[in-house]
Order: C-alpha cells, then structure tokens, then sequence
C-alpha cells in the first residue's frame, strides 16, 4: 500500500488531472484487488499533519537551499524530493535501482535516490535537474540535450542529463564506447542513446 | 517496507552496539540492503547507518598490503591508482559491476554482503529456503538459467552475484571485524559459506559484527591479472561466468596463478585445483585448457544452465590467454 499512499500524496499536492489519471491508471494496472482501495481514495491531509510510526528530523541542502523536514524513516531520497519538497523533476521508473530516471547528485556525485533513504542524507548536498540552470541560463548540458534532440519523451532525460553532469565531474570517459559504458545506468526507452551521447561529446569538448 | 528505528552510529563501537540487537542491520550504501526492505525480504526493525564512520581510507602499508576500508565506495576503489596498477583485476571486476550510479553508493563492505539475484529470491511468491527457511527451494526445478553449477545443494543454486568477491577471492584478501567482543581477521575463502542444509545462512559474520576493512596481501604477481566478465548484455548486467586470474610467469612456465569463478558458484569460487594445475605448467593454451577443465570438474549442470559450464571453461581460458599470453 506504500506506493498507493505516495501516489495518494500527490493528488493532495500536485492535484493535476494528469497525475490523477496517471494513477488511476497505475492502481488499475496493479489489478481489481487494489478497487475498494480506490473507491475511498481522498485526498489526505498535508504531509505536515500526517502521523509517522518512525519520525525522523532532518535538513540538508537541495539546491543551495536549506530544507528542513519530517520523514518517516522509511523515505527515499526521491520521494522525499517529489512529495515533501514538491520538487517532481527527478522521476520515478523502476524504483529499484535499474532504470537510472531517479539520478541526483548528492555532495557532487551522481547516485541512484530511489535506494538511498533520505534519513542517511543528513547535511548532505543534493543537486537535482531543478539545481543545474543559474539564473535562467541553463546548464551546457541542458542546453546540448535540446539541441542534440536528445529525448523523445523526456521521461528519463532529468536523470540522464544528471547522470552526464555527474559523469563530466569523474572524467573516466573519454571515447565514445567509454561514454556508453559510464552511461549505462540510465536507460532510454525511446533509445535516444545517439543523440545522447553527441551531446554529451559536445559539452566535453567545450 | 516495515517500519523501522533508525540509528545514525557515531563510532564502530556504537554502531556494534546499536546492531546486536535483535532485529538489527547495518546500511551503508543500501544499493542492495533498500532494494531487498521495499520488497519486503529484508525486515530489520533497526537500521543502523554507519555512513558517518571513518572507514573510508585505502591504505598501502611498505610491505605492499593494503587495507580497504569498508566504507570505501566501489567506484573510488576502482579507479583507486594503486589497485589500478597492482591489482588490475580488482579494478576491472569492480567496474564491470552494476552502474556508475550504484558505484558510487554501494560499499566493499557492503558488497561482501550482497545476496543473491536468483529471481525465486526476489519473487515472494515463490519457494526459497534462502528467504524462507524450509519452504523448499523453486529454482531446482524452475527456470534456472542464472543459477549455479558449482557448490549448488539440493536446498539451494543460487549464485553469489558480486564480480569484486570473486577478484577479492582470487587474490587471497582478508576480511576485518569487530564485534562487542573485540575484533578479528577472517580468511575470505572461509567468509561466504556453501548454501548446504542452510542457504539462508550465507557468511561467517555475528549477529552485530561490522566490516571494519579488506586487506589484501602484497601479491608480486597482482599486477598480471585480468577479469573477464561474460553476460547477457555487454554492460549493467551479472554474469553468467566470469573468471579472476592472475599468473607468475617465468620464462615459458607458469609458476604460480590465482584462479576464481563468478558467476557459476553459490559463493566467490576460488579454484585451488585449477591452481595447482598451473603450478610448475609451460604458458600454453593446452594448460589453460586443462586448468578450465580441473576448475568445473565438479560442475553439476540444471536443466537450464548447464551451457554455464562450458562457457565458464572458455572464459577461464579466455582470461588466462589475455594474461598469460600465449594462444
């Protein structure tokens, strides 16, 4: 019942007719066990008001910015950032560590924040695609992603163009199959995976 | 996921004590342990995170060994240059694992500890003696693809998944622990233990024993090593067989060689028969050959895997050749 009550979440914070139907859709993919469940879905209080079995305190910085929050311990970093920072950029695929949509920076290295539980980022410094534009000017990498054409859905493109920030800092790849190589972590179903990687190529040799 | 208390240790004396309470885990990376609590196998009713705990050094001694610390990222121990260039198949097996992404989280002492991928496991739905002692094991008889041809019982086949214990397996590494009742060194061929009547029981650590750090004794020979990692896909993928070799050669002979499987074991399979065939052998592709056939001599294939044990003969040879020279 976890994911339904993340799902459930963000109905209460987002409320968008898309997520609505995105869920509905997931429940109903989930099977008809999961219908009475549905049938009484409401909205449900704020994050805030919501009663924790394990509470937990903790701030770190997203974005250059100090957040505060109470979390159950049992939250990921990804939830964390989609339903109590309201910062929904970075995705949820697979949640298990598969898929790479989930990709943050946390203290300047790229990691997976679907398997790593927020109560051990305490003081840490997390970067997500919100973080990467200053002032209104995107990041290069952005900025090659659009101009390589480097999505067709975009779904995984927040983790991929996080992944490739992160990739640049470690400055193991240098040809193009070390690229694909240190890349593989993020996968595109739409297999953009060429004009991926010449964006990538071009903010490297900038 | 069940709910837990979490427990942020401050030293490893805090942290033993916070993990031998009953129901307790330590997480450091949590690539594996996370994955396994959302799914619901994993159930701790205390997590302990040892993340803060300076267990994080690689330090080489004069003599040339060097202790890992067990919080050492997989991805820092990599491209570690002293690994790199004494130990390259340390490196190399390292880097064939997972993502760059869980590299970067997921720990050598983590890594030790990592539990199988054998789908029976993950899927609750299904009969594991490793997840639930006495249920009976589904992948004898299943789709067993993936599973072992080595060190297999009639309770369990699952296969030990990481590449970095096969490497640490072939190299001799040595593994540091501190429990409530001080501390102590374990071989690591003794560390992973056969699934036998017991496959839920997988490792020689206590309840609350932490990984403190690897050594890894000075090798003269580390340097002539390789990993060779064969699987389904050419990246982010487990094996279906790999090998770990490293060989002492002088002249036309082999002098001595370090040989372990992954991939094909129910834990890291050091070969000590496929050594020994080495030992004293002329550098040529005949004794590749017959040291691959020493190493799966006692192979026992299921009705989906046995293609693993020719395969394993091969890559073995493969590696050796890549190392070894001679074609």
């Amino acid at each position: 019942m976890d994911d339904l009550q993340n799902e459930e979440e963000q109905l209460t914070k987002v409320g968008s007719s898309r997520r609505n139907f995105l869920t509905q859709l997931t429940v109903a993919g989930a099977g008809l066990s999961f219908a009475p469940y549905l049938s009484k879905a409401k909205p449900v209080a704020p994050t805030s008001q919501l009663s924790f079995i394990e509470p937990l305190n903790l701030s770190m910085t997203v974005n250059g910015t100090k957040r505060s929050l109470v979390v159950d311990t049992r939250v990921t970093l990804l939830d964390a950032l989609r339903n109590n920072l309201a910062m929904p950029g970075t995705k949820k695929g697979c949640d298990h560590g598969q898929c790479g949509a989930c990709t943050v920076l946390v203290n300047g290295r790229r990691i997976n924040s679907c398997l790593t539980l927020v109560a051990t980022c305490e003081g840490d410094e997390i970067t997500t695609i919100e973080g990467l534009a200053t002032g209104g000017q995107l990041h290069p990498m952005q900025e090659a992603f659009v101009k390589h054409d480097a999505f067709q859905c975009g779904y995984c493109t927040p983790g991929q163009i996080c992944s490739a920030v992160g990739l640049m800092k470690e400055g193991h790849a240098k040809t193009d199959a070390e690229i694909r190589e240190l890349m593989s972590g993020n996968i595109c179903r739409c297999g953009a995976y060429q004009n991926i990687l010449n964006a990538i190529k071009e903010v490297q040799t900038v | 996921m069940e709910p837990f208390k979490f427990i942020k240790a401050v030293d490893n004396n805090s942290a033993v004590l916070s993990a031998s309470a009953a129901g307790a885990k330590f997480i450091a990376g949590g690539t594996n342990m996370v994955d396994l609590m959302k799914l619901n196998i994993e159930k701790p009713s205390q997590v302990v995170d040892i993340n803060r705990l300076k267990l994080e050094q690689i330090e080489t001694l004069p003599n040339g060994t060097i202790h890992i610390g067990a919080l050492v990222k997989n991805s820092d121990l990599a491209y570690h240059p002293g690994i790199k260039k004494n130990y390259p198949v340390l490196s190399e097996a390292l880097l064939s694992g997972a993502s760059p992404q869980l590299r970067n989280m997921a720990t050598v002492g983590g890594n030790l500890l990592q539990r199988t991928r054998c789908p029976y496991f993950y899927d609750t739905t299904f009969d594991c003696n490793k997840r639930n002692p006495g249920s009976g094991c589904a992948a004898i008889g299943g789709y067993n693809r993936n599973n072992a041809v080595l060190g297999a019982s009639n309770k369990c086949i699952a296969t030990h998944s990481s590449d970095m214990c096969v490497a640490m397996a072939a190299l001799g590494a040595i593994i540091h622990v501190q429990g409530e009742h001080g501390t102590r060194t374990i071989p690591f061929a003794d560390f992973h233990l056969l699934p036998g009547e017991t496959p839920h029981i997988e490792n020689t650590l206590k309840h609350g024993e932490l990984i403190t750090s690897v050594e890894i004794p000075a090798i003269s020979f580390g340097s002539k090593s390789h990993y060779l990692k064969v699987r389904d896909r050419a990246s982010y993928e487990f094996a279906l067989a790999s090998a770990a070799v490293a060989l002492d050669i002088s002249g036309d002979r082999i002098q001595s060689a370090r040989i372990a499987l992954g991939g094909v074991g129910t834990k890291p399979w050091r070969s000590l028969v496929a050594e020994k065939v080495l030992m004293g052998a002329l550098n040529n592709a005949q004794s590749y050959r017959t040291a691959a056939e020493a190493a799966l001599s006692a192979a026992r294939g299921y009705e989906h895997n046995s293609f693993k044990i020719e395969l394993a003969k091969r890559t073995l040879v493969r590696a050796l050749t890549t190392v070894g020279g001679m074609v």
